[in-house]
């Protein structure tokens, strides 16, 4: 009998992207909440290096960093494939997750989260960004096609928290006028039947946000 | 089906592409890419999000981003596996790749694009990532354990640049990190890994130029 474990944090989309790879391929697992603030000495046994949430423990075994914990479900669990078969298909998947996270989603963040030149520099940049993914979603329901995949789980980021955080700031980057195509899949996304299951709460996200906002910490 | 490679000769990226290739026994046409004198079309055009190399047409399509390209090397070549056996420790190298990624080059550039007191502290945040390296070697032969692979063939192509560093920070990575030191000569003994190396003497050279271009020195 397998034993899993996933250290997550409510509000993370990162543990949620893990949470949804595991319920994808029915694996049962128990899940601890770490307070961030005050992380368990067991988790901290298992993760001294980066220390940061989602860490998934299979029979004892830690695996952390969310991109290497998805492959890692799809490769040791039967079901609903995360990764393509073929190669060549695998490649692109890893990379345009990559440049969702990099040329995208860490941009909006940091948008949101500066002032002055360089909000400016970070709006621009991610918009530069949001131009090429809105071109890659233009004629599919999902990244992975008619199926959630990989890139649709890693831009979970995009589609439920930057929304709110944009919001809660009051800076907007990523509007539907200027990106219709990433709107319309964020929709999508976010009503999914089995998508919706594993988002955490609009409010509660909202609320977390507005409060990191006012104290400046995330937790 | 061909296989071509868009490189240039001082990456590190690159020397990655070459030794998964040569470990693979896999031939292909390598184009040298002028990336100050001007990018060729087809890399452009392969690449127009990043315009960067290496960049790996199999076929004519083209993969991109030199893990990504080993990682599609080792799917597509099956002999010999580079990837580890159990899906833990691809987990584990997996892990590491990323870490060396995000860690390890651009350590290395605050050292030699540093001034000043930056050059110190960049000095300091690399040794400290290659110590983490070093404990993530253990008493182990190689990073694929008894076996060179793939973990090491990310590794030790970015270590053509570490005479580099060294000239620049002030260290001697045979000093801080003894054992990684060790398992550099190891890998430089392997054919597969000394024919792909560039001279890291003419990377010296080439990074006293780009501190030129720079005007840091």
């Amino acid at each position: 009998m397998s034993e899993v474990k996933l250290f997550g944090a409510w509000f993370s989309p990162y543990v949620k992207r893990v949470e949804m790879s595991l319920n994808l391929k029915g694996v049962e697992y128990e899940y601890i909440e770490e307070d961030l603030k005050n992380k368990s000495p067991l988790f901290l046994q298992y993760n001294p290096i980066t220390k940061l949430v989602p860490a998934l423990v299979h029979n004892g075994k830690p695996i952390f960093e969310s991109s290497v914990i998805l492959e890692y479900i799809d490769e040791t669990w039967e079901g609903p494939s995360i990764f393509p078969k073929d190669p060549f298909d695998r490649a692109m998947s890893r990379f345009w997750a990559k440049f969702v996270e990099d040329k995208c989603s860490d941009l909006l963040w940091k948008a949101c989260w500066s002032a002055g030149e360089e909000r400016e520099k970070a709006a621009k940049e991610a918009e530069e960004g949001l131009t090429i993914l809105e071109n890659e979603i233009k004629d599919k329901k999902f990244f992975g096609g008619e199926n959630i995949g990989l890139v649709d789980l890693v831009a979970n980021y995009i589609a439920l928290w930057n929304p709110i955080l944009q919001d809660v700031v009051g800076f907007h980057v990523l509007t539907q006028d200027k990106f219709p195509n990433i709107s319309k899949w964020a929709d999508e996304f976010c009503n999914d039947s089995f998508v919706e299951k594993y988002m955490p709460e609009k409010e509660k996200v909202r609320l977390w946000l507005k409060r990191a906002v006012e104290t400046g910490s995330l937790y | 089906m061909p296989v071509k490679v868009l490189d240039f000769w001082a990456s590190p990226f690159g020397v990655r592409v070459r030794v998964a290739l040569a470990e693979k026994g896999v031939s292909y046409e390598s184009q040298e890419e002028d990336l100050f004198g001007g990018k060729s079309d087809l890399l452009l055009q392969s690449n127009p999000i990043y315009e960067k190399v290496p960049v790996l047409l199999h076929d004519d399509k083209p993969v991109l981003e030199s893990s990504n390209i080993v990682y599609y090397i080792d799917e597509t070549w099956p002999s010999p596996k580079l990837l580890p056996a159990s899906s833990y420790d691809r987990s584990r190298a997996r892990f590491w790749t990323d870490f060396i990624d995000k860690k390890v080059y651009d350590a290395g550039r605050n050292i030699w694009m540093g001034k000043g007191a930056e050059v110190e502290a960049a000095k300091d945040e690399f040794i400290d990532v290659l110590k983490k390296l070093e404990g993530a070697l253990g008493n182990r032969e190689y990073y694929g354990g008894d076996q060179f692979g793939f973990l090491d063939i990310i590794f030790v192509s970015l270590s053509c640049w570490f005479p580099t560093y060294e000239k620049y920070g002030g260290f001697k990575v045979e000093e801080e990190t003894p054992k990684i030191a060790a398992w550099l000569k190891k890998c430089y003994k392997r054919e597969t890994v000394a024919k792909s190396m560039p001279d890291s003497q003419k990377v010296i050279e080439f990074v006293g130029m780009m501190r030129k271009m720079h005007g840091i020195e």
